[in-house]
């Protein structure tokens, strides 16, 4: 015990005078956090459009009037021609044009019904999307308001409610995901690299020939990763909590169980990693392409896993993070007890327990 | 030196697939003796020194080193022998005192003891100015010296020493090797491995590796009687080149 106490102290001080790992230990997850939630975001505000009206009369101008008062819209320029719209787009500021037809009025009182165009940049394809929906919906808000008096024989009224994130904010889906990558990039990378670290520098012999036990040796590596981590998970909880006012509906003692597990998980994969990698570039290098990428792109945290083709969607099934991800957007979104995530849960046990089994096979085989 | 042997081996032999990297080689070292296990490089030394430090397991042959078996016992010879490998290996962002604490440690030392060691070493060795700067900023004859130091914290019965005085200049050499002969006079068995065969002489007995045989085995002086040459030097060449 005595000799293990001196390991993890030793571990201690590796962290905290290489500024590099503690920058990424505690910066990251601070800077991850704020950007997710406040730039990278879903909701669209402020964006700039440009206008060409063709009729600037009493229905053109009460339209532009209604979306210049929303806060997701800036009118920013009126052009005179349609030969303008390809030149503003080039800009690049402008992100979509209105085009009201010639007569708008007349035709909409004569004939029933006008057009206006709606031009938008695709260049991003999300927030195109998202701005022709945005319009689309204050169009559809005007069109109720003139024909107020009149009924028509057929109406179907959706009546919309989004459960467990009414206002759609999109910090909600982030905090989850953010919190995954962290924990999984602290306690794997770092882990991985403090170990193959260790072979790299020759010290690793050292240790196997004294008389500490190869178990200690990683134990002794891993444990200040699991405190580390622990405290990250506070602080990326604490920040959601506060900043963001993200709800944790479910048990908080549920969430920080699950989260120990989910480190313990991530660990082992290091450790695994650890094993394979002869210097501590490689390790990083597997850590990043290998670990990474598959949790940012198939976890399910940005991308939707049920539209993924087949063989990707089967594929996520073995990334740690995609369960997790379930289990904590399920706690701190729609408050589930463990008796909906049980399952989620045991898969990440079985794969912890694959990977240590994994680990100890090659680290045996290392010593031969 | 007395004539009990410490480490004792017998037809000690390791293969990776086809290849014979030790072939059934058997000697025996006394205690106090200042062993000298020289070979080309990939003639098979390091092999041979992982399986009596017990991180490889031979594939035949038997091994006795402090008395204990290397197939059964492992875990005792761990403690009875200290390790200074050919990378230097202390940690260069812990002090030189965290090093010693933290190897101390590692051997099972009592704090109180470690203290003690700690003092003394760090006198003996003159780094009293630099006990609490990271070592990492120290000279590599200075750390080599101190990891020599801490190999030896733990008293062991055995010394192996892997290639230690790498890329030191010659007065830190001639310095290390008075450190090797003060802790051969105190009982300590040095094991050690070299490049240089002006190290040699220095040596109680050499063995020569050859292709994963030991091919000559006596003391520096008879070695270069047997083969009528003034060096080591030459012996080591005539032996290679007689091989090839």
């Amino acid at each position: 015990m005595k000799r293990f106490k001196g390991f993890i102290t030793k571990e201690f001080y590796h962290i905290f005078r290489d500024k590099r790992s503690l920058f990424i230990l505690f910066g990251m997850p601070i800077a991850q956090i704020m950007l997710f939630g406040f730039a990278i975001t879903n909701e669209i505000n402020n964006v700039d459009i440009a206008i060409l009206d063709h009729a600037k009369d009493i229905n053109t101008t009460e339209i532009i009037n209604k979306i210049s008062a929303s806060k997701h819209f800036n009118i920013n320029q009126y052009i005179e021609k349609e030969s303008d719209i390809e030149a503003i787009f080039k800009k690049g500021k402008i992100k979509a044009v209105l085009n009201f037809e010639n007569d708008f009025s007349k035709k909409l009182v004569k004939e029933h019904q006008a057009s206006i165009q709606l031009i938008t940049d695709a260049t991003d394809p999300n927030t195109a999307n998202t701005i022709s929906n945005y319009l689309n919906a204050i169009l559809i808000q005007y069109q109720k308001e003139i024909n107020q008096d009149i009924t028509l024989n057929y109406q179907i009224i959706p009546q919309t409610r989004m459960v467990f994130n009414p206002e759609l904010k999109s910090v909600y889906m982030f905090v989850p995901g953010v919190m995954t990558i962290i924990l999984m990039l602290v306690s794997a990378m770092m882990t991985s690299i403090s170990i193959t670290k260790e072979k790299e520098l020759g010290t690793m012999e050292i240790l196997l020939v004294s008389p500490i036990k190869p178990i200690q040796v990683i134990v002794g590596k891993v444990f200040p990763y699991i405190f580390l981590s622990i405290i990250n998970a506070i602080i990326i909880v604490t920040l959601s909590l506060f900043i963001f006012k993200m709800p944790i509906q479910g048990s908080i003692l549920l969430l920080g169980l699950e989260s120990v597990l989910f480190i313990i998980t991530a660990l082992s994969l290091g450790i695994l990693i650890s094993t394979i990698s002869e210097t501590q570039q490689t390790a990083m290098m597997i850590s990043l392409m290998g670990l990474m990428l598959p949790v940012i792109l198939l976890s399910g945290f940005i991308f939707p896993i049920s539209s993924m083709p087949l063989p990707l969607q089967l594929i996520s099934n073995i990334i740690p993070a995609k369960w997790f991800i379930i289990i904590i957007k399920g706690i701190m979104l729609k408050g589930v007890g463990i008796q909906f995530i049980w399952k989620e849960t045991l898969i990440l046990i079985g794969m912890t327990v694959f990977f240590i089994v994994l680990s100890v096979k090659n680290y045996k085989i290392r010593l031969e | 030196m007395s004539n009990e042997n410490v480490i004792q081996v017998e037809r000690l032999t390791k293969t990776f697939g086809n290849f014979t990297a030790v072939n059934a080689i058997s000697f025996e070292v006394k205690k106090g003796e200042i062993f000298g296990f020289l070979g080309a490089n990939g003639a098979g030394k390091t092999t041979a020194m992982k399986m009596l430090i017990g991180i490889s397991k031979p594939t035949s042959g038997e091994a006795t080193i402090a008395g204990f078996d290397v197939y059964k016992h492992a875990e005792d010879i761990k403690k009875n022998i200290g390790y200074m490998s050919q990378k230097f290996a202390l940690y260069d962002d812990l002090t030189v005192k965290e090093n010693i604490a933290f190897f101390g440690g590692i051997y099972g030392l009592s704090r109180k003891i470690i203290k003690e060691k700690s003092k003394h070493l760090i006198e003996e060795l003159g780094l009293v100015d630099v006990a609490n700067k990271l070592v990492g900023a120290l000279p590599l004859g200075w750390k080599q010296k101190l990891s020599f130091s801490v190999s030896l914290l733990h008293n062991p019965k055995i010394v192996f020493l892997d290639e230690p005085t790498g890329g030191v200049d010659p007065i830190t050499r001639r310095q290390f090797w008075e450190m090797i002969y003060k802790a051969a006079n105190q009982g300590t068995t040095v094991f050690v491995t070299t490049h240089y065969m002006d190290e040699a002489e220095y040596c109680d007995r050499v063995s020569i590796m050859v292709n994963g045989k030991i091919e000559a085995l006596d003391t520096p002086k008879k070695l270069k009687a047997q083969f009528k040459v003034e060096h080591m030097n030459d012996v080591f060449l005539k032996l290679a080149r007689h091989t090839e």
